[in-house]
């Protein structure tokens, strides 16, 4: 298993790892069955993502990922965050094995995910806007 | 405490011991004659392997002429089975009894065997992860050809029965086969007295190098010939033979073999400290009989945490070890030998299996035992798996 130097770098020094207790918006994907869950946490403010955090069961890549994903959505607009995309994660991240691309697709699902508890808690119907949120498949 | 570098994964692979890597040496360049050749450097190579196969003999309570030299296990366990399977199929016997939990070398030959219209039955295990021979004798049929089990499992490192299985067999006529490629130089094993018709070695197990592997056939068992050429491996195996490799595997059984109980003395009470110490975790689990099990195994599931980022993490510590988690067994699903035994899937994925052998020092015992605990906490500290569970709640 051939690793980049980033995912490493991500796996052993998680950036953002943990809860927000005020959460604005909270998602969770995945399953422990197939081994991996995440669950990320997201703080917004006047359309901006000021905050987000994660906690990750899962693989080196998984914890990577999501750790990268809250980076790279940190301060920036709901809108760019809805536009993260598993290619971008990887990108980020410097390439990741072919058998662990789907943890990238976890990562943009559950940014996705926490972003369509926002709009629910606001009363706003997630789905024309955040669109269907994947489950990965048992 | 310091950083250490611990190897704790020698049921994956083995350094080539120094004694070994000297018998090797000079078949590279200066004894490098062809065995079948006539003049006096290919009789001293052929010499040198008539050596090597002794002392497999010796070691396993076989006759030399029962040893056929291999490049691995696998083909090993895939000569037994197919070669077997082939050849009492003209007798009418197209059945074969391997269990839930062997390694993929004899699952995949058997679920290929399946294709070819064979019939395969898998015993169960317990969920201590042992066979009982009472399961074999009620499986085995008119048209059962053979039987196979693992002699020790790769995983958890249970020691099966197996002269107690190799009766039963006998009793109803049927051979017995079993992969003994993690066994080989942890438990005494004799052929003849324990009744084994076919046994699988593998060198890079006991300190020799990779590629190079035992079949055992009991004299008067044939075999279809595996590779069609030249008359090496009595003509059962064709091709040059692999003398350095061969040469090594010699001296590696010797060593292995020589003084089994003392390892064991020295390995176990280590063994035990871990299995203790590590249990003091919360949430945790022995996988496997505690007792029937080899002297340097421990396999062990951490609740919460998942099992590729434990060996990561491990591996930036300095310890080498392996896991039974999905993504260490390169499918969604954990491994078929913890799930065999009763384990849920999450639980499964967070299993950690070393394997030490007496290099491992009390010293690095400590330290294992004082790393370990920390990387669980961490890992279960970024878990949502860890914290549902300790909220009381569902997470599957």
């Amino acid at each position: 298993m051939m690793y980049s130097e980033k995912v490493l770098d991500h796996f052993s020094n998680p950036r953002n790892v943990g809860e927000i207790e005020d959460a604005d918006g909270v998602g969770e994907i995945g399953n422990a069955k197939c081994g991996d869950i995440m669950k990320m946490y997201l703080k917004i403010d006047n359309g901006i993502i000021t905050d987000a955090k994660f906690k990750t069961f899962g693989c080196g890549a998984a914890v990577a990922t999501s750790s990268m994903a809250t980076e790279l959505i940190k301060g920036k607009s709901i809108d760019d965050a809805l536009k993260l995309t598993n290619q971008a994660v990887v990108e980020a991240l410097d390439g990741l094995p072919a058998v662990k691309i789907h943890c990238s697709v976890l990562a943009e699902q559950a940014v996705r995910s926490a972003l369509s508890d926002y709009y629910t808690r606001q009363g706003i119907d997630p789905l024309p806007i955040v669109g269907e949120i994947h489950e990965p498949e048992e | 405490m310091e950083k250490r570098f611990i190897y704790a994964d020698n049921a994956a692979t083995t350094p080539v011991s120094e004694e070994v890597l000297a018998a090797m040496l000079p078949h590279f360049r200066t004894a490098y004659g062809n065995p079948s050749s006539i003049y006096k450097l290919g009789r001293d190579a052929q010499r040198d392997i008539e050596t090597a196969r002794e002392k497999v003999a010796a070691a396993l309570g076989a006759q030399p002429a029962e040893i056929f030299f291999t490049s691995c296990g696998s083909e090993s366990d895939n000569w037994a089975l197919k070669g077997t399977a082939e050849r009492l199929a003209k007798k009418g016997k197209k059945h074969i009894i391997t269990s839930v939990f062997e390694h993929h070398a004899i699952l995949h030959t058997c679920e290929y065997l399946e294709k070819q219209g064979y019939e395969v039955t898998y015993i169960p295990v317990s969920d201590k992860g042992l066979i009982d021979p009472e399961d074999v004798r009620k499986a085995i049929r008119e048209d059962t050809a053979l039987v196979s089990i693992m002699y020790a499992n790769n995983e958890i490192g249970t020691i099966q029965p197996i002269e107690e299985i190799a009766a039963v067999c006998h009793e109803k006529g049927v051979l017995f086969h079993t992969d003994a490629v993690q066994a080989v130089g942890h438990v005494e094993i004799d052929v003849k007295k324990q009744g084994i018709d076919m046994l699988s070695l593998s060198g890079h197990k006991i300190h020799a190098q990779k590629g190079i592997g035992v079949l055992y056939v009991k004299k008067g068992i044939v075999l279809p010939n595996l590779i069609h050429g030249g008359g090496q491996e009595r003509a059962k195996r064709a091709g040059t033979e692999n003398v350095p490799a061969i040469v090594g595997l010699g001296v590696a059984i010797e060593a292995a073999t020589r003084n089994i109980a003392e390892k064991a003395a020295v390995i176990t009470p280590r063994r035990n400290r871990l299995i203790d110490g590590l249990l003091t975790i919360p949430y945790t689990r022995l996988n496997g009989d505690r007792d029937k099990r080899l002297p340097g195994n421990l396999n062990i599931s951490f609740e919460g945490i998942e099992g590729e980022s434990l060996l990561l993490m491990l591996d930036m510590n300095g310890i080498c070890a392996s896991s039974g988690s999905a993504c260490t067994s390169g499918s969604l699903d954990p491994s078929h030998v913890l799930l065999s035994i009763g384990l849920k899937h999450e639980v499964a994925h967070g299993s950690l299996r070393l394997s030490i052998e007496e290099d491992v020092t009390d010293e690095d015992v400590d330290y294992i035992l004082e790393t370990v605990p920390k990387v669980v906490e961490k890992l279960r500290a970024m878990s949502p798996v860890w914290e549902k569970m300790m909220k009381g709640e569902k997470y599957e």
